[in-house]
């Protein structure tokens, strides 16, 4: 897969367009997240995408920064995330640093010298400042549902109107607002007004036959039938009752854990051998193991 | 183009006649959206409008039913409501009036006839005490304790913050002569209950739920509640109304099973995979209002219960029945989920509840354990 000049927003023409540039890049999508991006790059409108953990939401806006030749920003939401740590900060040490060479050289006019120390280049940019700062670029506000809801509001603002006022030195506005990705898993209602701005996106496991095409696409080297194999036993462990059902991402990884290995196929030994890359509790191993593995794979 | 928007308008308007949210930004918000895709293709057309009608999971059912509905010239009808489930405030039949076992009652002083309805069983009260013991949970104060944030707040001692050192530095022209500190803040710590409203809880789940309103008033946006019985019902929004008789009916439309059997089991499991595990129960109190009369597995219970343990800061038990003279947790589903619980408590009268609220602020916590 050759790469390819990086297109800008205006040049996509269709989400079919779209879905053939993420194509390009490995990320296989279907007609309603081709068509939310589409619409998110001509709209000017962030997209929220909720769904599992592990449905490749990340990934998704990993590859649209790829695809717009644009450098991806994120912004990994927590508890007790806050402006300084998302807007920007400044940079204390190197304000002091300053001050004391300003000291040792003698400046004797505090007003001047206090103008100097609110620089720009004193201010640290961060994620927010620095996708509204760089033009083209793809902000990945990721998992949202972790920050706190005075944050959400925060964050509301600045997706609104993609300005950041620093009291120190004045107000910075994006020339092109960036493509806004944000992700959540849901474990907290986000505010509809947030929502409101935002086209929403549920994203769902992929099919069986784009998770085959999704395997052998990003790891060109499991054959065929192995990629069929994993894909069929991933969509079975979907449907048990598991702590964590296996995401693409998962798949991925036990493909990959078995291609490493040689394996030419899944069987119960390879399995076996091989089930920590897919399940990652302990009771989930042992539930799966407790109902045999051959149940996984039959029929192929 | 005229009757493409004619013709979305009305589409948006039949999402919103079935209950979904589609106010007028999100109508001008799929038009928009129209303008950038071929409003000839179906698959173009539902795209635009579920993604900027819908903002739920909950929401893309009804949307597609909208959508079938519309598109094929039927009209779609307005989603059904559920029947608004009364909250119960019958007694339980043993006990018709308050008169048992409380002699002397009406002579008693005002004072001293508080006194005692604070410890009486609220399961026995009569129409015009339950209506005082309401207005009294109303009143309590049940906010959580507070646990460490990683923001700072400036404090007198504490690490240096650097911020305001250089600012007080610049406005002494440069001489560090004042250091000044700052420390973390503190915020509540999230608080989750899950309420049992099956049958066997009639008689407590209106106190109980008060209360859950009373935590959600004192804890604002920190509180979480659900209702368990043989459906897991998330009720922190229909909780949020500050008038609890507003509150209360809310909830009591939402919970589509009161007085059913028990599956807690099931629903503990159902409140970890779709919430716990993800973050509400991480590092937060969680009470669990139950007698414990579990009717499906109670493996499953002790199994749910142990992986909440390790989820939570702790978990509080409240079970009415615990008061009962000669009260032993042999229920099953009790007995599997004591070992998991760090507070075992009752929560049977205002005095109860009172406790009850002492161990949700991380007071007295450990002493309550049978």
């Amino acid at each position: 897969m050759g790469e390819s000049a990086p297109t800008t927003a205006e040049e996509v023409a269709s989400p079919a367009e779209l879905a053939g540039l993420l194509d390009r890049h490995a990320y296989l999508c279907d007609d309603g997240l081709a068509t939310a991006c589409f619409l998110a790059l001509r709209m000017g409108r962030p997209l929220f995408l909720e769904g599992e953990a592990g449905v490749g939401k990340t990934e998704l806006a990993k590859t649209l920064a790829r695809v717009l030749g644009a450098p991806l920003i994120r912004l990994q939401c927590y508890e007790g995330l806050d402006a300084s740590q998302a807007l920007y900060d400044w940079d204390f040490p190197r304000q002091l640093l300053h001050l004391r060479a300003a000291e040792a050289a003698g400046v004797a006019d505090v007003a001047r010298l206090e103008g100097e120390l609110y620089d720009r280049r004193f201010l640290l940019a961060r994620p927010l400042l620095r996708a509204l700062e760089t033009t083209p670029s793809v902000l990945l506000v990721d998992e949202l549902d972790r920050a706190d809801d005075e944050f959400e509001a925060f964050l509301l603002e600045v997706l609104s109107d993609f300005t950041i006022t620093v009291p120190e030195l004045g107000t910075i506005r994006a020339e092109r607002p960036p493509v806004v990705v944000v992700t959540s898993n849901r474990t907290r209602e986000v505010h509809d007004a947030l929502k409101r701005r935002c086209l929403y996106h549920w994203l769902e496991h992929p099919s069986f036959e784009r998770e085959v095409a999704i395997i052998r696409r990003r790891l060109p080297g499991a054959a065929g039938r192995l990629a069929g194999q994993v894909a069929r036993a991933a969509q079975r462990l979907r449907e048990r009752d598991l702590l964590k059902p296996p995401g693409v991402a998962e798949t991925l990884d036990w493909t990959g854990a078995l291609v490493a290995l040689g394996a030419r196929e899944l069987d119960p030994g390879t399995a076996a051998v091989t089930l920590g890359a897919v399940l990652k509790y302990r009771e989930d191993q042992q539930r799966v193991l407790a109902g045999g593995l051959e149940a996984l794979l039959d029929g192929g | 183009m005229r009757d493409v928007t004619e013709t979305m308008v009305g589409f948006a308007r039949t999402v919103r006649a079935a209950g979904g949210t589609a106010g007028p930004e999100r109508v001008q918000a799929m038009l928009a959206a129209l303008d950038h895709l071929d409003v000839l293709d179906p698959s173009a057309v539902y795209w635009a409008g579920r993604l900027t009608l819908c903002a739920d999971p909950g929401d893309l059912a009804r949307y597609d039913r909208c959508f079938a509905a519309y598109f094929s010239g039927a009209t779609a009808r307005p989603g059904r409501r559920p029947p608004p489930a009364v909250v119960r405030r019958t007694a339980l039949p043993g006990a018709p009036d308050g008169a048992s076992g409380e002699p002397g009652a009406p002579e008693a002083a005002a004072a001293s006839a508080a006194e005692v309805l604070r410890e009486r069983d609220v399961a026995r009260l009569t129409a015009a005490e339950r209506a005082e013991v309401a207005r009294l949970i109303a009143l309590m104060d049940a906010g959580a304790e507070r646990r460490r944030s990683r923001r700072f707040a400036p404090a007198p001692a504490g690490r240096l913050d650097p911020g305001r050192t250089v600012r007080e530095t610049l406005r002494r022209g440069g001489e560090t002569a004042l250091l000044r500190h700052r420390a973390h803040r503190t915020r509540p710590r999230r608080v989750v209950l899950i309420v049992d409203v099956s049958g066997s809880m009639g008689p407590y789940a209106d106190a109980l739920l008060r209360f859950a309103h009373a935590a959600a008033r004192s804890g604002g946006r920190a509180v979480e509640v659900f209702s368990a019985g043989t459906r897991l019902t998330r009720l922190t929004r229909e909780l949020r109304h500050r008038d609890p008789d507003t509150a209360m009916a809310a909830a009591s439309e939402a919970v589509p099973d009161w007085s059913g059997g028990t599956r807690l089991g099931e629903e503990l499991k159902e409140f970890l995979d779709r919430f716990g595990q993800r973050g509400l129960a991480r590092g937060a109190v969680v009470v669990i209002a139950s007698d414990g009369w579990e009717r499906g597995d109670a493996a499953l219970l002790g199994e749910q219960m142990a992986r909440l343990g390790r989820l939570a800061h702790r978990v509080v038990w409240a079970n009415p029945h615990k008061a009962r003279p000669g009260y032993e947790p042999l229920a099953a589903g009790m007995a599997a989920a004591l070992p998991h619980v760090d507070d075992f408590t009752s929560g049977h009268s205002l005095a109860a509840l009172e406790d009850l609220a002492r161990l949700v602020a991380g007071a007295g916590r450990g002493d309550a354990h049978a």
